[in-house]
């Protein structure tokens, strides 16, 4: 790129391959942010076949796309849209175009391993005094525990009942403890390619070296990076709806207590549309007793997007409109849920705000499915 | 046969496509120091008339008894030389071609090594000519019948061409009623006939035809032998038993049509979640009844979603299923004839009006009043009573969110999903696409792979009624040929095995592809039914105890074309 | 009147069928016609067969090249025993005739028309009485060895435009279509022999001077011939829209726009620039292509004017191979010019037969540009001085044309442009319509029987049309429809044949049955 910013469009139209979009307009059409911002990635895809230069710059909506990856989950000619915004999102690393909070969140995982901005050495206080064994040590399931469950006091209840599930079910499992860092998902969906390769490489040094046969991730985007960008060979990624699912299923996990609610379930774009995971969440709702389950229109392929990925969780973007958050808490109340459950930390965290904010706390609640299965456990 | 063989060597320029790059003459020169060569010479285009006139002035003149013509693939003239040869009297398998053109000069630029290497190819294809045995031409006699399987447009046109020559026809249709999925739609494209007053009448000369007989609830469980003389087991179902002997037919027509792609794959359209949201072949459902709606509510705003599991990758599908452009035309049009206040509007990534009047039956839709918005819906969400699409205006360069009471999809076709059993019991290949392959994509649409085995409609591909009819018709031009000639030819080439040699171990049955060899029932040896044997050699190479002689390409053959080539 | 053609090895009591015209679709439908064991008289009005098809380069989306599988069938027609080719001919008259009674149909009462119903069949098979006039070569085919020194002596040498090279090669007045033809004899072209047009060559006659085979002839009278047939096949293909109808892309103007049939001959290997990819003797560094040119085009009064439109510069339908041969054309570009840019101008991607879409796709992926937009004018960019220069520093073509997904006009400079000219129904449809009383649809293409059920079919019992004169079609589907309408004759010819199939001991002794078998051999 020209120190203005400029592009040359054609290396990278040969290296993503884009030459086979026929403009059909499926990316934009499903794009969530595409009606709230003026980014528009079939239009940008066409300029990149067409002129010879783009001033990346002059394309501050490029940091509103969440990564959702509808485009690429629908695009009938597979050009993989969100990977041009990938793409150009690094251009602008490059050039230290971006915006501070997502320049101080990339900062934060190369010094300390998250993005919160806090130390390394506190990534372990989640786990409030339980004993959780150290998965250096050797185990058959490595927990990978995710920075914003590790670190947000709301989320950290998260992994806490997973802890208390494993150890019910028996499990022989561990974490990484302090030496757990970023899995880069987001880093890589950031545009800071650099770091994601570093990360990629400690990582899964780290992970491989435990030996473990299993790896499970609390957080869906750690699951997507390590089961699709990650090579671990020899290990069975899962998320942990999955490992709870298949827990209940073999009846190692029991659920004894009651949880009478009418519950609604928000299928994550990184578990659901990406990974078409979206019935083992179900069956570990259907599992609890007493607990009803009703589904919003939108739901499975079509969930709409809380707007936590690709770095939303750092950057505003140029929103023109309301958060989809808030449309989608709507969405849910109107179901007559008294519970919105989520399988993912940016979700909660979103969700919740949303709930405040639209001033529906008293009718919805958000919860994380292991917050349901926390209660229905003795 | 002869004691000593008298080759005549003969070098093509081929105007400048041999000459420009080899050097003919020098080639012509070094062929006569060959041994056994006693004529070598070199001309400008050896397959036109004066070129064979050479070759055939020297057989008669000079006695030869081999030729060898350097020029082009055998692919292009060996019939041209092999018929130029018989026409005065030598067996045509005494001519063996060199290709020092596709194989030498076209792929070659520098002048002199390209020489040398014609020089070595035609001494290596002398070496085999010294050695080359005349061959028996064979002709096998035609049943004069044939077999149709698919009872749909496609076979019932198919079956009146071949039954109105005087053959008779076996139409055999797994269903209980002939028409296929043709007697499904309402109307026809561009001319918007009604299909029952097209259908109707056809089916009825089927019906009654003296030579045809339709068996409906019945699938082909086997087929044996070769071109000319299948014979072929029909069953009725649900009984597993096969009713009666088995069908003798010359030829055999495949027909079985196609499926329809199974929306609930596109789970973000809604379908089977919405009832707003429904396919082509419901839209030709309600159009039968003359609504669109539902329960005496006709809609108001209607779109139409084209490619629907066609051009898409992500179900991997991704031909074009070639019909839908017009069935959403003819659809979005009568829709909006049969509502005039309501809004039609069709969502597209091109629009494939291809056919004859179908761009003028395209233009007509819009003057209706159709609006055909450029752009193709990513997913269907509920908004009250109504569906929104939600996808993105190209034109307009920004997303819609078009509100609906009715969706149509327009579902693209697939390979049927029941045919591989039939695509086993006949040997017949697959395209990538899934649907039956045709023997060259250009020149042989309707042929296959399979001697005596023809394709005809959607089983090759989507195509709609015109081009269907045609290629049904095109697939009885090519089963009526054997049938009406009485014989075909077999091919001479074939794969021989010496008995005496035989261990009847039967590798080579196991190994051929075309079923050809098979264990003598009385005395263990392998026998070899030259109809069905293509030459391919792969038993002779596989048969431990080397009794099994590829004719026209034998050991001693290929041996000394590699000892020439060595020298 | 004139002689009948002696049936030589033919059996005498099985029908003929005659077929007009010797492209692709004539030559399949008269192979299929002639392999059932029926007689075929094929009639081509050039010097040789092979049609459109021989001009072009290679063929989509296989990218065969197109006179490699072309030429075999070329051969077999030349060469089958049951098929009289007859080129360099035209048919003068046809005429049905009652079989039974061996009047001429129109001599009696009632009609030989057939009703246009989906079902229909004939209830007295029909015969034609057939004229077919034999131009003169003035050269002898029994002695002309095809050698070529009468045509490089011939005082016209390299001044006769060449219509197989659309002009762009410059032929002799004694000529050969093109290297590969059926029959390889020569033939004088009158209309510009010096001899024949003016009554005078010099001192004396080169062309007989130079020929070794004393096959010259000027004395060669035209032919007469008799035929009788059971049925007829019209393959008379089509023609291309005249460029010079859309002024504003300059086409005659600018030496850098050509039609797709030009850039044919100059992608072709045995083509003028031997496949070469030059324009004003450079190789062109941006290369534009337009489609769309002359066809969908809507005029009010359309309905009038039927097959006049083609006259007017625009016709209403799909022309329905240019979106293809377009991107087959981009692709040869590519594989030609490896760093040129490469752009097409579309309305719309119609690429629906097999392998198409997929190939549209590969075509993408080699860095072909589709810009959605319609082109308007091609104009060149005067340069600041406001003198025309060649090459770099102006003077460049312009297209100019809507990009409708960026909205906005754009003007894209090219080296060459290739305008994909509308197929259109051939000038003299009129007289061969005549000649048969066929009808014409609206869009001046003959009339089927029945749009769907009927496609090769026509209003009259016996008469059966092929290939792209019924409308335009791909090669796949020209052969399909060819071989239709083999079948349509074939079922004519077998009621009128004597024994429906010959004995099952036919002699095998003519090369046909084991070298010309479609069966046994795939091509």
């Amino acid at each position: 790129m020209t120190p203005q910013g400029l592009l040359k469009t054609e290396p990278m139209v040969e290296q993503l391959e884009l030459m086979g979009c026929i403009q059909c307009g499926k990316c934009t059409g499903g794009c969530p942010v595409a009606r709230k911002t003026t980014l528009n990635i079939r239009s940008l895809i066409y300029h990149m076949l067409v002129e010879p230069e783009l001033d990346v710059n002059a394309h501050p909506e490029l940091w509103d796309c969440t990564c959702c990856f509808t485009c690429v989950e629908r695009c009938p000619k597979d050009v993989r849209p969100a990977e041009l915004v990938i793409g150009l999102r690094g251009q602008l690393v490059e050039s230290g175009q971006i915006p501070d909070t997502i320049g101080a969140a990339l900062t934060g995982i190369f010094r300390q391993g998250n993005p919160t901005g806090m130390a390394r050495e506190d990534r372990c206080g989640w786990t409030n005094g339980t004993q959780v064994k150290a998965a250096q040590q050797g185990c058959q399931v490595l927990l990978h525990v995710c920075c914003t469950p590790a670190y947000d006091p709301r989320v950290q209840v998260v992994p806490r009942a997973l802890v208390k599930a494993f150890t019910a079910a028996g499990l022989d499992f561990g974490t990484l403890g302090t030496e757990e860092s970023c899995c880069g998902n987001e880093v890589r969906r950031m545009g800071e390619a650099g770091l994601f390769e570093m990360l990629v490489e400690e990582n899964g040094e780290l992970i491989r070296s435990v030996g473990a046969s299993r790896l499970v991730a609390t957080s869906p985007h750690c699951f997507n990076t390590f089961k699709n960008e990650y090579s671990l060979t020899g290990m069975e990624v899962v998320h942990y709806t999955q490992a709870v699912a298949q827990l209940l299923d073999e009846g190692r996990l029991k659920f004894s207590n009651e949880v009478k609610k009418t519950v609604t379930y928000h299928d994550p774009c990184f578990l659901g549309k990406q990974n078409h995971i979206f019935d083992e969440p179900r069956a570990v709702l259907k599992a609890i007793p007493g607990l009803k389950l009703v589904e919003m229109d939108r739901n499975r392929e079509r969930s709409l997007c809380c707007e936590g990925g690709g770095g939303r969780m750092w950057a505003e973007g140029t929103n023109l409109a309301e958060r989809l958050a808030f449309q989608r808490v709507h969405e849910a109340a109107e179901t007559g849920a008294e519970v919105l459950a989520v399988a993912c930390p940016f979700c909660l965290l979103t969700l919740e705000d949303a709930v405040k904010v639209q001033g529906l706390d008293e009718k919805l609640r958000v919860m994380d499915i292991m917050e349901l299965v926390d209660l229905a456990l003795a | 046969m002869e004691a000593e063989p008298r080759i005549g060597v003969y070098i093509c320029h081929c105007g400048v496509n041999i000459a420009a790059n080899v050097d003919v003459e020098q080639v012509a020169q070094f062929a006569a120091t060959l041994p056994g060569v006693v004529v070598s010479r070199n001309y400008l285009y050896m397959c036109s008339d004066p070129g064979q006139g050479l070759i055939q002035q020297d057989i008669q003149q000079h006695g030869l008894n081999r030729v060898v013509v350097a020029s082009c693939s055998p692919r292009m003239h060996e019939p041209t030389f092999r018929g130029a040869a018989q026409q005065v009297g030598l067996n045509p398998y005494l001519v063996e071609m060199a290709n020092i053109r596709e194989q030498c000069s076209w792929v070659h630029s520098n002048r002199e090594q390209a020489t040398e290497k014609a020089k070595a190819l035609v001494a290596s294809t002398v070496a085999k000519a010294a050695q080359l045995e005349p061959l028996v031409e064979r002709e096998v006699g035609v049943t004069p019948g044939a077999l149709v399987i698919g009872g749909g447009i496609a076979g019932l046109c198919a079956a009146l061409d071949v039954a109105d020559a005087g053959f008779p026809v076996y139409l055999v249709e797994q269903s209980d009623h002939v028409g296929g999925r043709l007697k499904d739609l309402n109307r026809t494209f561009p001319t918007l006939e009604l299909v029952a007053d097209l259908l109707g009448p056809l089916v009825e000369r089927v019906r009654s035809h003296p030579k045809v007989t339709v068996l409906l609830n019945s699938q082909v469980t086997s087929v044996e032998g070769y071109v000319g003389n299948f014979e072929v087991q029909v069953t009725p179902a649900p009984s597993s038993t096969p009713s009666s002997s088995p069908l003798k037919v010359g030829s055999i027509i495949v027909a079985t049509g196609y499926d329809l792609f199974d929306p609930h794959r596109k789970p973000e359209l809604g379908y089977g979640q919405y009832a707003h949201v429904i396919t082509s072949l419901e839209m030709e459902q309600r159009l039968f009844e003359g609504r669109v709606g539902v329960d005496g509510q006709e809609p108001k705003r209607i779109a139409f979603i084209k490619c629907v599991g066609s051009r898409d990758v992500q179900v991997g599908n991704p031909y074009c299923s070639r019909v839908c452009c017009m069935v959403t035309a003819k659809q979005a049009r009568l829709v909006q004839e049969l509502l005039p206040e309501a809004d039609v509007t069709v969502f597209y990534m091109d629009v494939r009006t291809f056919g004859k009047g179908a761009e003028e039956f395209y233009d007509e839709a819009r003057d209706k009043g159709v609006l055909y918005r450029r752009g193709t819906v990513s997913e269907i969400i509920r908004r009250g009573e109504r569906v929104v699409l939600m996808g993105e205006d190209t034109l307009q360069g920004r997303p819609f969110e078009f509100e609906a009471d009715l969706v149509v999809l327009a579902v693209g076709m697939e390979a049927r999903s029941d045919v591989g059993a039939l695509s086993t019991l006949l040997k017949l290949p697959r395209s990538a696409d899934g649907f039956f392959l045709e023997l060259h994509p250009k020149l042989r649409p309707v042929d296959t792979a399979v001697n005596g085995v023809f394709l005809a409609g959607c089983c090759q591909g989507p195509k709609d009624v015109t081009d269907t009819v045609a290629q049904a018709k095109a697939a009885a031009a090519s089963a009526l040929i054997p049938l009406i000639r009485g014989t075909v030819p077999a091919e001479s080439a074939t794969a021989v095995v010496e008995p005496e040699l035989c261990a009847g171990c039967g590798m080579c049955v196991e190994v051929c592809p075309f079923g050809a060899p098979a264990l003598d029932a009385l005395w263990p040896v392998s026998r070899i039914n030259f109809v069905l044997c293509k030459g391919c050699g792969t038993c002779a190479v596989t048969c431990p105890s080397k009794a099994i002689r590829l004719q026209h390409f034998t050991a001693s053959q290929i041996l000394a074309q590699v000892d020439a080539l060595v020298e | 009147m004139g002689t009948v053609i002696p049936s030589e090895a033919r059996n005498l009591d099985k029908p003929a069928a005659l077929v007009i015209g010797g492209g692709i679709a004539g030559i399949q439908a008269a192979l299929d016609i002639a392999d059932a064991g029926f007689p075929v008289y094929l009639v081509e009005r050039e010097p040789s067969v092979g049609g459109r098809m021989a001009q072009l380069d290679k063929t989509f989306p296989t990218l065969d090249c197109s006179s490699c599988i072309l030429t075999p069938k070329m051969v077999d027609v030349g060469r089958h025993p049951n098929i009289e080719l007859m080129t360099y001919s035209e048919v003068v008259s046809v005429t049905p005739v009652n079989r039974e009674t061996g009047k001429l149909v129109g001599e009696e009462t009632g009609s030989h028309q057939s009703t246009n119903l989906p079902t229909y069949q004939p209830t007295k098979p029909p015969a034609f009485h057939v004229q077919v006039r034999r131009k003169p070569r003035y050269v002898d085919v029994s002695k002309c060895t095809g050698c070529g020194s009468c045509a490089a002596a011939c005082r016209m040498k390299g001044r006769v435009p060449s219509t197989f090279d659309e002009g762009i090669v410059k032929r002799s007045a004694i000529y050969v279509p093109f290297p590969q033809a059926v029959p390889l004899k020569y033939t004088v072209d009158p209309s510009v022999c010096l001899y024949l047009s003016r009554g005078t060559c010099g001192k004396t006659f080169l062309c007989k001077d130079a020929c070794p085979a004393g096959a010259i002839d000027f004395e060669q009278q035209e032919e007469m011939v008799n035929l009788e047939v059971g049925a007829v096949i019209v393959a008379t293909g089509f023609d291309l829209l005249d460029a010079r109808l859309k002024p504003e892309f300059g086409y005659g103007v600018y030496p850098e726009v050509m039609t797709g049939i030009e850039f044919e001959r100059l992608s072709s290997a045995s083509g003028p620039t031997m496949g070469k990819i030059v324009v004003n003797g450079k190789q062109p560094k941006d290369v534009v292509f337009i489609k769309c040119v002359g066809s969908r085009e809507r005029r009010r009064e359309q309905a009038a004017l039927g097959s006049q439109q083609a006259a007017l510069g625009g016709v209403p339908y799909c022309s329905r191979v240019c979106c293809m041969y377009t991107a087959k054309h981009a692709h040869l570009v590519r594989d030609k010019l490896p760093d040129a840019r490469i752009t097409v101008f579309y309305m719309d991607v119609r690429a629906f037969g097999k392998g198409y879409e997929e190939f549209y796709d590969r075509v993408k992926h080699e860095r072909v540009i589709y810009r959605r937009g319609e082109p308007s004018e091609v104009y060149r960019r005067r340069t600041t001085d406001g003198e025309i220069h060649d090459g770099d520093g102006g003077g460049r073509l312009v297209v100019l044309a809507e990009d409708t997904m960026l909205g906005k006009p754009v003007e894209v400079e090219a080296d060459l442009v290739v305008l994909a000219t509308a197929i259109t129904p051939r000038t003299d449809m009129p007289q061969t319509a005549g000649l048969l009383g066929l009808a014409c649809s609206p869009d001046g293409f003959f009339q089927e029987a029945h749009a769907k059920l009927r496609p090769v079919d026509t209003a009259l019992d016996g008469v059966f049309l092929a290939g792209c004169c019924q409308g335009p079609k791909d090669i796949p589907d020209t052969v399909a429809h060819a071989k239709a309408a083999a079948a349509s004759a074939m079922k004519v010819l077998v009621q009128q044949s004597s024994s429906i199939h010959s004995s099952s001991t036919q002699s095998s002794s003519t090369h046909s049955s084991s070298t010309h078998s479609p069966e046994g051999r795939p091509i």
